[in-house]
């Protein structure tokens, strides 16, 4: 895990409730809320899957997978 | 030489503790409480004899809570109080209705009401039993007189909490508990036993555990086998899954009360004695009813047409039997140990309230027929 | 030991199920999104549950999850194991009840506040005495959030909630003293800022033979934290990497009213009680022969 490895969001919009923890805490600044306050991935290649954001999700609706991990 | 091997002579909370057994009781949590202490004695060193487990809890509800974890695991499961333990135990039964938890609920009861009189007898839980846990429910409640019918109800209260899927609670008093008497016990296969109604759906298909089937019944599965399923006290679908929806709300409540209440018939149990050509007749139940029945048998005999209604089911209570019973009585006198509480059913039940009379004693002894005597001879007119 | 940015592997319990962690095959998704407030730390709690079962490979079908009444309780329903949603304060003796029945399940117990510690109390304490093997996991937020935020026995000092409008007079209780002192053989304490570390103590909680007492602080952003200006949910999670520090450590010393973290009793020794009533059923059988 680091820079330089793709990188997948997923992110379920309907679980997620805007409370913007993974984006207070994301390192990196990838993540930010959209117009409608759900969290999208803006800046998806500065990620380094530290996975803080799927580990601290209230909602479960965010899950980190890096290329080559089970499809 | 007649077989005696099978002959007892022993407590009613024993002969109690002997039809559990029979029933196939396999789990008890309780806590001690006096008259009923010696249920749970028992039980503590009959039930790991057999493989079965006991546990003392810290408290009344904690008693049930485990007795409900219990059944849900698959066990045949009992708990035994008395008045200020079963005022404890009301929530915890509300959730074993809710949730269609089957166990078996011993309440000894004692002179109430608080800590009241713990070594003496009354019959002051009845309306308790039916109305303890709040909201809409309903409830089954059995009673005896003697030991020969303490066990057969305690097996009857195991048979009735399987097939209908819900707490039973078994209505003794203290002279019953703690008076010895003759028990014979029954053959193996002597009486019915009903045993779980486990699902047939097979793994991986979707379990439902409160879809009844065709035939109202609701097929269990043992927590901790394939089923996931979730138990809630809260109003819930089909899934156990708590829910608001008014439909299913309205559908879930009918459906708790309406299957005991439309099952009366096969639930209501009472013995006739004497009744076909009765102009008197004595409603009674548990120690009273002896009474009852002896001052009924004593009467017999110096002509009276007298008769004893006794009530082994006191809840759903027996409106119809009791109206059919008490259509061409001239007087009918309610017999109980308390300030009158089956006595207002009764009224209830039959076409003329005015002849229904309370032949009670309050004062912490068992009620005797001389007791009865002077409420049936001021009825009839005769003074003391 | 933790900070916020490695991986951590706990060598002892990790399971050869090669899949990766995929929240929707632990829970009941069709009751999604679930009820809980946005950011309320239960969700986190759910979150560090569900991880740490997956890598401790247990089977889905070998866990039994009995809760209470409150936010915290609301958990049971989600997950997809057997769930028993009991009476407020009587989880840990209904699943004394499952457990005691069939000591081959796994059971886990998440209360919170008032479930654990009020109404509940006295079943903790004895479920902690007699060292049963069930995993009590104390979902601190410091306040009962289901009926609208009033205090609770966590709240602590001079808080503000419903019922303490003037603010408490309440001390709180000391989580982890109380199970020790009840003699529960695993105690723990994290955050949910902490959630791999969260996680891990679950693991071992979940695996230890006895009875495990895992206290996460949790956030309740619309109730504690509104009403005792704490800011949302990001913000109280900051105040739970401020405010706590590693069992021992020297910052203690310039500000003892940190709260410690870590494991606090691992006592592997002290008999269970599922294990010692097979004893007694052993003796009891053989009198009979």
């Amino acid at each position: 895990m680091g820079k330089g490895k793709s990188v997948k969001h997923i992110i379920d919009k309907e679980w997620c409730k805007e409370c913007g923890i993974c984006v207070h805490f994301c390192p990196k600044k990838v993540l930010e809320p959209d117009k409608l306050g759900k969290v999208e991935a803006v800046r998806p290649e500065d990620c380094i899957a530290c996975m803080l954001c799927e580990l601290r999700c209230p909602d479960l609706a965010i899950q980190i997978q890096t290329i080559g991990e089970g499809e | 030489m007649p077989n005696t091997n099978n002959i007892r002579f022993i407590q009613g909370n024993e002969a109690c503790v002997e039809g559990a057994l029979y029933a196939g009781v396999n789990f008890f949590a309780g806590y001690p409480i006096t008259p009923s202490t010696e249920i749970a004695e028992l039980l503590a060193e009959r039930l790991p004899a057999r493989g079965g487990k006991f546990i003392q809890m810290e408290d009344e509800i904690a008693s049930m809570g485990v007795i409900i974890g219990a059944s849900l695991t698959g066990n045949k499961a009992m708990t035994a109080t008395s008045g200020p333990g079963f005022s404890l135990k009301q929530e915890a039964i509300g959730y074993a209705c809710m949730a269609e938890i089957p166990c078996v609920i011993v309440n000894v009861q004692r002179g109430g009401p608080s800590t009241g009189n713990p070594t003496h007898v009354s019959q002051g839980d009845i309306n308790q039993a039916r109305w303890g846990s709040h909201g809409d429910h309903a409830i089954i409640a059995l009673t005896a007189s003697n030991h020969q019918d303490v066990f057969k109800v305690t097996v009857d209260a195991f048979n009735l909490a399987e097939t209908y899927r819900t707490p039973v609670i078994l209505l003794f008093d203290e002279v019953i508990g703690h008076m010895r008497e003759r028990l014979t016990l029954p053959e193996e296969d002597e009486m019915p036993v009903v045993g779980r109604l486990r699902t047939s759906v097979p793994k991986g298909v979707d379990y439902h555990p409160y879809l009844p089937r065709e035939d109202g019944r609701l097929p269990m599965s043992d927590f901790g086998s394939e089923h996931r399923y979730n138990v809630t006290g809260l109003y819930h679908d089909m899934w156990g899954f708590p829910s608001n929806d008014p439909g299913v709300v309205s559908e879930l409540l009918h459906h708790l009360v309406d299957k005991i209440e439309n099952n009366w018939e096969s639930i209501c149990l009472y013995k006739e004695h004497m009744l076909d050509d009765a102009e008197y007749i004595l409603i009674s139940y548990g120690s009273s009813a002896r009474s009852a029945l002896h001052l009924a048998r004593n009467r017999r005999e110096r002509g009276l047409k007298i008769g004893v209604l006794e009530l082994l089911t006191l809840w759903p209570f027996p409106s119809e039997v009791v109206r059919e019973k008490c259509a061409n009585a001239k007087a009918v006198l309610v017999v109980e140990m308390n300030m009158g509480q089956v006595i207002a059913h009764v009224k209830n039940s039959v076409t003329n309230p005015s002849n229904v009379f309370l032949a009670n004693r309050v004062d912490n002894q068992l009620i005797s027929p001389a007791d009865i005597k002077a409420v049936l001879r001021m009825i009839m007119g005769r003074g003391i | 030991m933790y900070d916020d940015s490695s991986a951590f592997d706990v060598k002892d319990y990790v399971s050869d199920d090669p899949r990766p962690f995929d929240f929707k095959d632990y829970v009941r998704g069709r009751y999604f999104p679930h009820m809980w407030c946005p950011g309320c730390g239960h969700g986190i709690v759910l979150n560090c549950l569900l991880r740490a079962i997956h890598e401790l490979g247990l089977d889905k079908s070998e866990i039994v999850m009995t809760s209470g009444i409150g936010c915290s309780s609301r958990i049971s329903g989600y997950v997809d194991f057997h769930s028993l949603h009991s009476i407020h304060g009587r989880a840990l003796a209904f699943a004394t009840g499952v457990k005691l029945s069939k000591p081959s399940l796994t059971a886990i117990v998440p209360m919170g506040d008032g479930d654990a510690l009020a109404i509940g109390g006295n079943h903790f304490i004895h479920a902690a005495r007699r060292n049963i093997d069930i995993t009590a996991i104390v979902m601190n937020n410091r306040i009962y959030g289901m009926t609208g935020g009033q205090f609770s026995p966590l709240s602590g000092l001079g808080k503000k909630a419903t019922t303490a409008p003037y603010t408490t007079i309440d001390n709180e209780f000391n989580v982890v003293e109380l199970a020790k002192a009840a003699g529960a053989s695993f105690v723990a304490r994290s955050t949910t800022f902490h959630a791999r570390e969260a996680k891990d103590y679950l693991k071992k909680a979940i695996m230890h033979k006895g009875f495990s007492v895992v206290e996460i602080l949790s956030q309740c952003p619309t109730y504690f934290g509104r009403k005792n200006k704490e800011g949302d949910a990001p913000q109280m999670m900051e105040l739970y990497k401020a405010n706590t520090v590693p069992i021992g450590s020297k910052k203690l010393e310039e500000n003892p009213n940190l709260i410690q973290r870590g494991i606090f009793v691992e006592d592997k020794d002290r008999a269970e009680y599922c294990e010692a009533y097979d004893k007694i059923i052993e003796t009891a059988m053989k009198g009979n022969a």
